[in-house]
C-alpha cells in the first residue's frame, strides 16, 4: 500500500493527472455553459470525435498545429449551433437531438477521415504540441516540472476556469446565461432575449468541447483513432452534475476523475495481483454514477434545463 | 419572417408521410457527401438498393441486421413512452449476449438451451436497464447520463470476460467459447442466415404494440409518460410504471444480444453490436415510437448498413456513409415531427 502512496506523489503521477484533467475540463466547463443555459448537450461525445478529426486533419495538412486548434474549435461551434438550431430554435427534444448530433458528428468524422486519409494499416500521425516549461515556475520541486512543464493546452485550461467563473458570476452577459437557464420567463421580460443568450453560451460550449478534441489529437494521442474520445464526452456531462453546474467544481471533478484514470492507468502498469485492467476502466465510471447518486440528493441543476423556450406560450 | 404556430389537429396522412419525407430528406443530405467522395449519387445509392434489397438473399441479410434493431427500436420506443430515457440498450444488448452464450455453452437439448438463453439475455438485459431507473426512482439521479454511463461499465465487463476467463487459450483471440451447436438458432431458409431469431422479433413487435395499446400496463405507461401529475392523480404508481417500463425495455434490449449470440455470432467477441443500441434510438424516433413503425424503421437501417458495405466495394465511397445517415435520420425525423404539432405561418412583412 505505501508504494502506491508513494506512487501518488511522484511527478509523473501528478503531471499525468494534469493532462488526463485538460480535456476533461474543457469539454465539462463547455457542458456546463450550455446547460447553465438550460440546454443539455447530449451532441458532445460526437462534438468532440469531430473536432478531434476536423483539428487532426487541418493540422496535418497544413502543418500547423494552431491552425489544427482553430478549425477543432470552430468545428465545436459550428456542431454547437446546430444543436442550438435543433434544441433552441426549434425546440426539439435536447436529449434525442444531443444523440442525433452525436450519431452525426461521429459518423461524418469516421466517413471524412476515412476519405482522406484512406484506409492504412499505421493511421497516420503528427508532430504534436511539445511541453513547454514555464521559466522560473517550472523550477518549483514536485509541482514545477508536474504542472508547469505541460503543453500550451493545459495552461490554456488551468487559465480557463477561473475565466469561466468570472464569465459566468461576473459579467452582464453571464447573468443573462444563468438567467434564461434559471427562470427564462422572467430573463426574457427583463429584456434579455432569451433564444440568442441560449444560442451563444451552446456555441461556446462547443467552442470548449472543440478545444477538448483538439487536445486528443494534438497534445494527448497526435493522431485520430475511432477510440479518441471514448467516453470522456459522456463522463464530462457526468463532471457536470458531480461539479453542481459551478465552473471551480466541474474543475475539480475534472481533476478527481482524472486521479482515479491515472491511478487505474498506474495500477494496471504495475500489474496489481489479478484484477483485470477493464475493472479498473470500469471504476471512473462507477465511481461517477455513485458520485452522481450521493451528489443529486441536493443537486441544483438549472431550472430551466430541458424546458425549450417559446415566447408566445406559456 | 416565419413563425411556427400551434396546430389543432394533424391529418392523418401527415403521420404517414412524415418518416418518408424525413428519409428523403436524409437521402439527399447525403448524397452531397457521396458527391464529395467523388461517385456519382444514383449509382450510389442503386448500389445501396440492390445489395440490400435486390434479391432474396441480399433481403435475407438485411432482415438479420433488422432483428436485433427491431428490439433495440422496441426497447426505446417503450422506454420513451414513459419518458423513461433509456440510452442504455447498448449496455442491455451485451449483458443479453453475454448472459445466453454463457446457458448457450451448456450441453442441453437444443429448443431448452434456446428458450433458456432467450431468458438469461432477457433477465441480464432486464436488469441492466433496472439500475438507472432505480437510480432515478430512488436518488434522482438522470437517467440520460447514468444509462449512457452503463453502457461503459458493460462493454468493459464483457472485455474483462473476453479478455480473463473467456480467452481463447489456443488462439489467444479475446472471444468467447461457442455455444453448443444445438443451441444454434435453426436456419429458416437454406443457404441464408435467416434464423429463427428474426422471426420472434418480428413476431414481439405486434405484441409490444398490443402491450402498449390495449392492455392495462401498456395504458399507465402512456399517461405516465405523457402527464405524470395526471398519472398521479389518477392513482397509477409512476415510481412502479416506470421500473416496469425499465424491465421491459431492457428485456428487450436483452434479446436482441441473444438474437447475434444465437443467431450470428455463436459466440461474444468484443464488436458483437456495431452500436445497435444506439441505432434502436434512431429506430424508435423514425417509428414515432410505434411498436409497429418500429419493423420497417429498422428494416430501412439494417438495409442501408448492409447496402454502404457493398456501396464502399463498389464505388469507394467510405461505408461509415451508412452512421452519417443514421445520424441524418434521426435530426430530419426530429424536425419532421415538429411539423405534427405546428405549422410554419408567414408573418410580419408582406412581400
Amino acid at each position: 500500500m505505501s508504494a502506491v502512496f508513494e506512487q501518488i506523489f511522484q511527478v509523473g503521477f501528478l503531471a499525468a493527472i494534469i493532462r488526463i484533467a485538460t480535456p476533461l475540463a474543457f469539454a465539462t466547463l463547455g457542458e456546463m455553459f450550455s446547460e447553465r443555459a438550460g440546454v443539455l448537450n447530449l451532441g458532445i461525445e460526437g462534438i468532440m470525435l469531430l473536432s478531434a478529426m476536423a483539428g487532426f486533419t487541418a493540422a496535418s495538412l497544413s502543418g500547423s498545429l494552431w491552425l489544427g486548434v482553430l478549425v477543432a474549435v470552430l468545428t465545436g461551434m459550428l456542431m454547437g449551433a446546430l444543436h442550438a438550431l435543433f434544441t433552441v430554435a426549434l425546440g426539439l427534444s435536447q436529449h434525442v437531438c444531443g444523440i442525433g448530433v452525436t450519431l452525426f458528428s461521429s459518423g461524418l468524422a469516421y466517413f471524412l477521415y476515412r476519405l482522406i486519409f484512406g484506409q492504412q494499416s499505421v493511421p497516420p500521425s503528427i508532430t504534436g504540441f511539445k511541453p513547454l516549461a514555464i521559466p522560473l515556475l517550472s523550477d518549483i520541486p514536485v509541482l514545477g516540472p508536474a504542472v508547469f512543464n505541460q503543453f500550451t493546452l493545459v495552461y490554456l485550461a488551468i487559465i480557463a476556469v477561473p475565466l469561466a467563473a468570472f464569465v459566468l458570476y461576473r459579467t452582464p452577459w453571464g447573468l443573462s446565461v444563468r438567467m434564461v437557464g434559471e427562470n427564462p420567463r422572467a430573463a426574457d421580460s427583463a429584456g434579455v432575449s432569451v433564444i440568442a443568450t441560449r444560442f451563444q453560451a451552446v456555441i461556446l460550449g462547443g467552442a470548449l468541447m472543440g478545444l477538448a478534441g483538439a487536445f486528443l489529437t494534438m497534445a494527448q494521442f497526435n493522431a485520430f483513432t475511432f477510440g479518441v474520445v471514448s467516453g470522456r464526452g459522456w463522463v464530462a456531462i457526468a463532471l457536470v452534475v458531480f461539479g453542481r453546474w459551478d465552473p471551480w467544481r466541474s474543475a475539480g471533478a475534472a481533476l478527481l476523475f482524472a486521479f482515479v484514470d491515472a491511478l487505474q492507468l498506474r495500477m494496471q502498469a504495475s500489474g496489481l495481483g489479478q484484477v483485470p485492467y477493464e475493472a479498473f476502466l470500469m471504476l471512473p465510471f462507477i465511481f461517477t454514477i455513485v458520485a452522481m447518486a450521493v451528489m443529486s440528493r441536493n443537486a441544483v441543476a438549472p431550472s430551466a434545463l430541458l424546458k425549450p423556450f417559446r415566447r408566445e406560450e406559456r | 419572417m416565419f413563425r411556427l404556430e400551434a396546430r389543432t389537429s394533424t391529418p392523418a396522412w401527415f403521420n404517414l408521410a412524415l418518416p418518408l419525407l424525413a428519409i428523403a430528406a436524409t437521402l439527399i443530405l447525403c448524397s452531397g457527401l457521396i458527391a464529395i467522395a467523388g461517385a456519382g449519387v444514383v449509382e450510389a445509392y442503386g448500389v445501396m438498393l440492390s445489395a440490400s434489397l435486390g434479391d432474396s438473399y441480399a433481403l435475407t441479410e438485411t432482415l438479420v441486421r433488422a432483428a436485433p434493431m427491431i428490439f433495440t427500436g422496441l426497447a426505446v420506443a417503450i422506454a420513451f413512452r414513459a419518458k423513461f430515457w433509456n440510452i442504455g440498450a447498448e449496455g442491455q444488448l451485451l449483458a443479453g449476449a453475454v448472459a445466453s452464450c454463457f446457458v448457450g455453452a451448456i450441453p442441453m437439448p437444443g429448443y431448452l438451451a434456446m428458450l433458456l438463453m432467450a431468458l438469461a439475455g432477457a433477465a441480464a438485459g432486464a436488469l441492466v436497464a433496472l439500475v438507472p431507473a432505480t437510480l432515478r426512482v430512488r436518488f434522482k439521479v438522470d437517467d440520460v447520463v447514468s444509462s449512457l454511463l452503463f453502457n461503459s461499465v458493460i462493454y468493459y465487463a464483457l472485455m474483462a470476460l473476453i479478455e480473463g476467463p473467456w480467452k481463447d487459450t489456443f488462439s489467444g483471440y479475446p472471444i468467447s467459447p461457442p455455444i453448443e451447436d444445438s443451441a444454434n438458432f435453426p436456419v429458416l431458409v437454406e443457404g441464408t442466415r435467416l434464423h429463427l431469431g428474426v422471426v420472434v422479433a418480428l413476431i414481439a413487435a405486434p405484441l409490444c404494440w398490443f402491450l402498449i395499446a390495449r392492455t392495462t400496463l401498456g395504458f399507465r405507461i402512456r399517461v405516465t409518460g405523457e402527464n405524470p401529475e395526471a398519472a398521479r392523480y389518477g392513482g397509477i404508481n409512476v415510481q412502479r410504471v416506470l421500473l416496469s417500463t425499465a424491465l421491459l425495455s431492457g428485456a428487450l434490449a436483452g434479446l436482441a444480444g441473444v438474437g447475434e449470440v444465437g443467431g450470428v455470432h455463436f459466440q461474444v467477441m468484443s464488436d458483437i453490436s456495431p452500436g445497435y443500441g444506439y441505432s434502436g434510438i434512431v429506430v424508435a424516433m423514425l417509428a414515432r415510437l410505434n411498436p409497429l413503425g418500429v419493423v420497417p424503421a429498422a428494416i430501412f437501417l439494417a438495409a442501408v448498413m448492409t447496402g454502404a458495405e457493398a456501396m464502399s466495394r463498389a464505388t469507394g465511397v467510405p461505408a461509415f456513409l451508412s452512421d452519417v445517415i443514421q445520424g441524418t435520420a434521426l435530426l430530419a425525423m426530429l424536425v419532421a415531427l415538429l411539423f405534427t404539432a405546428y405549422r410554419v405561418r408567414r408573418v410580419g412583412a408582406q412581400t
